[in-house]
């Protein structure tokens, strides 16, 4: 007994791998330095630029333009969420004119640009003031900020009705029979049985959605909306100051690493009973 | 008021002529930007799958970076800051230069590394689709790991990335339209010079987003082509 156990000790294990400065270890470590050197001198740059003048000025716009940003993704992604609905409907009808429509709506917000949409509702739509003005719409569209809500609003219930579709798709077509079998109606079905199935697969392409309209929201700078972006503008603008253009930079990735850290937690709790 | 034909042909006052300008400077810096994002993408996906941890996290970062921040941040950080930056270098030897960088290139740079770091992440799963018997049967016959990339990993890689790297391309192509806003005359930029002269701005914006429909939908027949080539080589062997 002792004997074996005594052998088995003994058996001579293959050798570990070497772990000489191999080339490609050099490499990796001078890159890595050369990050760090990079992350250093972005930190000495902005201490030494570092203007407590410069920043009592426009350290509240940029939070004003933070707050800006994330009301106008929270409002669009809410308005989008809710128009999702319809549109994902129609998507999955076997009736022919509703599938079209809504395949050629995911098209064309999927297919052109969000600053040409965007363009197109801001600018284009002053093509029609008359009309407007005659149903009193033109108050809102006169407006750079609710053009963009809308803009916004339109584009992402196109990709999130596709996000639903292609999670109440991935549930097998066994849960609606079986629930079927027991008598649930369809609704009860999708509530009960298939929405939280679906709403695990879809919740990682819901969390790059919101990603991407935060990353997306920056363009409503181009049109006179004072977000973030537009608030690194202006101050870029009066100040010549590029240090204003870095601290978006570290904001927006702030912001969007802690999103994405945020949903992998989320995925982690809520497939708890999945692993094993 | 002029017919909407007319607003659109390719005479003197027609703007088609200048759309059409704006489409070329489109597509050519899509076109440009490509082989670059791949370059790098490829390079920083090699970097993700070594086996130095050192590589990965400096793979990572770059990813972490250029995935984060927005297009347009990218494009402006890109645009301005080699501006100041070669200025500065510049001025070391002649004091009184004045530098421009030249817009197409910014958008180049800025758009190449963000497509860049998300075709890492699509060369990064393709590479982990491979199994390691693969790697193991071409050092088996003798290739040297160069070799085995290029003969073994990368035919398989590039079948097994495209669908990823097609979406990307999509999506490449709506992010030029960022470049209009560092003054670079394409699609986006040329509409809006023509809505603003004419007052026809949702004719011409509409006819802009539908020049980019018509894009994507030939680029989609592209890489149909492209897709049944790839396959047609698979079936083969």
């Amino acid at each position: 007994m002792s004997a074996s156990s005594d052998t088995a000790v003994k058996v001579q294990r293959p050798p570990s791998p070497p772990r000489g400065w191999s080339r490609e270890r050099i490499m990796g470590w001078a890159l890595v330095g050369l990050w760090s050197a990079l992350a250093l001198s972005l930190v000495v740059y902005l201490f030494r630029a570092w203007n407590p003048e410069l920043f009592a000025k426009y350290a509240p716009s940029y939070l004003s333009g933070l707050r800006v940003t994330l009301t106008l993704v929270a409002v669009s992604i809410v308005l989008g969420a809710i128009l999702s609905l319809p549109i994902c409907y129609a998507r999955m009808s076997k009736n022919r004119v509703l599938n079209a429509i809504s395949y050629g709506y995911v098209y064309f917000f999927r297919g052109t640009p969000l600053l040409a949409q965007t363009f197109l509702i801001y600018y284009g739509f002053g093509s029609f003031r008359p009309q407007l003005e005659a149903i009193g719409l033109w108050s809102f569209f006169r407006e750079a900020w609710y053009c963009a809500v809308f803009a916004f609003a339109l584009n992402t219930a196109a990709y999130q009705a596709e996000i639903l579709r292609g999670a109440i798709e991935s549930v097998g077509k066994g849960q609606w029979e079986a629930a079927s079998a027991l008598g649930l109606s369809k609704l009860q079905t999708l509530y009960k049985i298939v929405l939280p199935q679906a709403l695990i697969v879809a919740l990682r392409p819901y969390g790059n959605e919101v990603i991407l309209m935060i990353k997306g929201s920056a363009i409503v700078a181009i049109i006179t909306v004072y977000d973030l972006m537009g608030e690194t503008r202006r101050a870029f603008s009066r100040t010549f100051d590029f240090q204003t253009y870095l601290w978006a930079a570290l904001l927006y990735l702030s912001l969007v690493e802690t999103l994405r850290h945020l949903v992998d937690w989320i995925e982690r709790r809520i497939t708890r009973h999945l692993h094993r | 008021m002029q017919s909407v034909w007319a607003l659109l042909s390719f005479g003197p006052d027609g703007w088609g002529d200048d759309l059409a300008y704006g489409v070329l400077v489109t597509v050519s810096l899509a076109l440009v930007t490509l082989p670059l994002g791949l370059l790098i993408g490829f390079l920083v996906a090699l970097a993700k799958q070594s086996g130095e941890a050192s590589m990965r996290l400096a793979g990572n970062i770059y990813t972490t970076i250029f995935r984060g921040l927005p297009e347009l941040l990218t494009l402006f950080l890109v645009f301005y800051g080699a501006q100041i930056g070669v200025q500065q270098l510049v001025r070391l030897v002649r004091p009184e230069a004045v530098v421009e960088i030249n817009s197409f290139v910014a958008g180049m740079i800025a758009l190449g590394v963000v497509f860049s770091s998300y075709a890492s992440e699509v060369f990064l799963s393709a590479f982990r689709a491979i199994p390691r018997g693969q790697y193991e049967g071409g050092y088996s016959v003798g290739l040297s790991s160069r070799q085995t990339m290029r003969l073994v990993i990368l035919p398989q890689l590039v079948r097994i990335a495209l669908p990823g790297l097609s979406n990307l391309w999509l999506i490449l192509l709506k992010d030029t339209a960022l470049v209009s806003a560092i003054g670079l005359t394409d699609i986006v930029r040329q509409s809006s010079i023509a809505a603003r002269v004419t007052k026809h701005a949702f004719m011409f914006f509409g006819v802009a987003c539908l020049i980019y429909l018509a894009l994507a939908i030939i680029s989609s027949f592209g890489i149909g082509a492209i897709e049944r080539w790839v396959g047609k080589r698979e079936a083969q062997r």
